[in-house]
């Protein structure tokens, strides 16, 4: 009996700390210890998100942890679940298209352009030159802007201020671009099967091409603060090592595969739009670390602009849709006047068109890698099936090998250089 | 340079891609069909021999698909094995892909794939998750987007678009509370037919249609 007590006023003593309480505070009553509970928590579990700034959203992650070593990882994720999937199966194949901006919304045209392109190989159309040439323009201008925000991000996860406060400047710029053709900063809604919704107005050619001229001497600018920045190779260099085999099996592609040495860009290896008829350098690194995954970044921002230079270059003026009016949607003027086009622009936003029965996998080169539309029509107005292969997901979850035996602060960085949005992991 | 074809690695990619499905369905006997459509090569087998043929997919110097870029459901409640579920892989080495579908239904178990590309892990959770496809082997089969406690399978066709159970914070109890659905204007879901497309019969007119269709003869 005497035993037990002591063994229970020894466990109050461990629970809470008897020289912090002064006296007159202690239990009068020794019989109340008896009744508390010992709870044992494994206070090397902790939980990483999901309001963590450095999660990048909505990201949960339960860290097993050895003192300071990650001994396990574990995300969980579907916190930001909208059924964006169901909710296509219900909307014509126009009025799904803006639900592609709402995924990865950091780039939403590159997601256009992949249910673009999916519903243009079922239906079997061809789209106008110019159209082309402003999706690539308009995809690459996505690229950086997705990189920007990406790249000083990180950088301030790793503790570098500065560089977010420069890219939201320059971001600001790319969304006014965005806003000049589409009439969003974010949620474009521009890129539609069949060529995209207008032309961009007089002028906005020239403006990019300035701002591309200028853009090289911010990309400088950043890499001055961080390339040979010794806290920020101190932060990243070694940390979360891929090899190539490695990121092959757990399904990396875009950047993230490029930094464990694979040279696979599907702008090269599967060209859509014009990619083909624009010449570009697929950097790649070898060690597959979170600094190479920034190299990469930054390098691909300078072949962006590379490819925008091209863009403006060789776009001619044109038409920028399809010229058929079971698909896009006729021009104002012509609806004033022509009872045709009236009935072509109604038939068109209320029932839309008819997709033949088939199914695809079309995929593009997003800013974060392979964004992917399994698309499945079964003859009706309706897709039948849209499955959205996000990117971020088959990266978030290699992130337990990825840190795997790293420290604690580590995990920020290698979040930070996997590039995840929670729209679009969750979908 | 602005001459080159509208996509100059097609037509190769397409006589490589038949070859292979030529291939498939010459040696193969558990592949039941291989094709080439829309100039993607679609192959189906059966639940039984998915991971031999995966892992012959995987390792063989002449194929070489070593990536596992999606894994996916889709549901034909109309068919006696409703569910698809469908492959896609990719191979970096020689720049093509391979969708290979098999199919199942609510009580069969699908071979999980994880021990050939780990990645597989979350994508059979997903499609457990939305569809309720069963994966064997597969040791962490657990829901992964939808919320704790979630019931049904929300991307199966018979599973409404609003779902059964709403969310909301309940501010006298300080808590989140669970409730049946309950919308003020039900999901308003037209019928798209064209009237002269899809609608042969108009409204009053069944008599007639039937005597056109020849189906009753006139008296």
């Amino acid at each position: 009996m005497a035993e037990s007590q002591d063994k229970a006023s020894l466990a109050f003593a461990q629970t809470v700390l008897r020289e912090d309480i002064p006296e007159t505070l202690l239990p009068e009553h020794k019989a109340e210890v008896r009744e508390h509970k010992i709870v044992e928590i494994d206070s090397h579990a902790l939980n990483f998100g999901p309001q963590h700034p450095s999660a990048h959203g909505v990201l949960r992650l339960v860290l097993e942890m050895e003192g300071e070593v990650v001994a396990r990882a574990v995300p969980h994720i579907g916190l930001l679940h909208r059924g964006t999937e169901k909710l296509i199966e219900y909307k014509t194949y126009q009025k799904a298209l803006p639900y592609f901006d709402r995924l990865d919304y950091v780039s939403p045209m590159c997601q256009e352009q992949a249910f673009a392109l999916a519903t243009e190989k079922l239906l079997g159309i061809d789209i106008p030159e110019r159209a082309k040439w402003l999706r690539v323009l308009f995809a690459e201008i996505t690229r950086i802007l997705n990189h920007i925000l990406n790249l000083t991000s990180m950088g301030l996860d790793c503790g570098a201020v500065t560089p977010a406060l420069w890219g939201y400047e320059e971001r600001e710029k790319l969304v006014e671009f965005y806003e000049a053709a589409s009439g969003a900063r974010f949620h474009a809604n521009y890129f539609r099967p069949g060529g995209v919704a207008r032309d961009v107005p007089a002028g906005l050619e020239d403006k990019i091409g300035a701002w591309a001229r200028e853009f090289p001497a911010w990309i400088d600018d950043l890499e001055g603060l961080l390339t040979e920045n010794r806290i920020w190779k101190q932060r990243t260099v070694g940390i979360g090592v891929f090899t190539a085999e490695q990121a092959l099996a757990w399904g990396f592609s875009g950047p993230c595969l490029r930094a464990s040495g694979v040279p696979w860009d599907l702008r090269r290896n599967q060209p859509y739009d014009n990619y083909h008829k624009v010449e570009f350098n697929v950097p790649v690194t070898r060690q597959g670390d979170c600094y190479d995954r920034y190299l990469v970044r930054v390098a691909e921002m300078r072949e962006s602009l590379k490819i925008i230079d091209q863009c403006l270059n060789q776009i001619r003026p044109g038409p920028v849709k399809i010229q058929d009016p079971k698909f896009s949607p006729p021009p104002r003027a012509d609806m004033k006047r022509s009872m045709e086009a009236l009935i072509h622009h109604f038939k068109l936003f209320s029932e839309g068109y008819h997709v033949p029965p088939g199914a695809t996998y079309t995929a593009v080169e997003s800013p974060k890698g392979e964004f992917g539309v399994y698309l499945v029509a079964d003859g009706s107005n309706r897709p039948y099936r849209c499955k959205i292969r996000p990117t971020g997901f088959s990266h978030l979850q290699a992130i337990d090998e990825l840190s795997r035996r790293g420290m604690l602060a580590d995990m920020v960085a290698i979040i930070g250089s996997l590039d995840l949005v929670f729209g679009e992991v969750d979908r | 340079m602005a001459d080159l074809p509208l996509n100059p690695r097609q037509d190769r990619l397409d006589g490589q891609l038949s070859a292979l499905a030529f291939a498939f369905s010459s040696s193969l006997a558990y592949v039941s069909y291989a094709a080439v459509e829309k100039g993607e090569l679609v192959v189906r087998t059966t639940r039984d021999h998915l991971v031999p043929f995966l892992t012959l997919l995987r390792d063989d110097p002449r194929y070489r698909f070593e990536q596992l870029m999606d894994l996916c459901g889709v549901d034909y409640p109309q068919r006696p094995e409703r569910f698809d579920v469908v492959y896609n892989l990719l191979s970096v080495t020689y720049n093509r892909r391979v969708r290979v579908i098999v199919t199942t239904d609510e009580q069969a178990p699908v071979p999980s794939v994880h021990q050939l590309w780990p990645c597989a892990t979350w994508w059979e959770r997903e499609c457990y998750d939305l569809f309720g496809v069963l994966f064997s082997g597969q040791a962490d089969l657990r829901r992964i987007l939808t919320d704790n406690g979630f019931e049904g399978h929300p991307l199966r066709k018979d599973f409404p678009l609003s779902g059964f159970e709403q969310v909301r914070y309940d501010i006298e109890r300080k808590q989140v509370v669970k409730e049946p659905v309950s919308l003020t204007q039900d999901f308003r879901d037209f019928d798209f037919v064209s009237p002269w497309e899809g609608m042969l019969t108009l409204p009053g007119d069944e008599k007639a249609h039937e005597v056109r269709q020849g189906m009753k003869r006139s008296s």
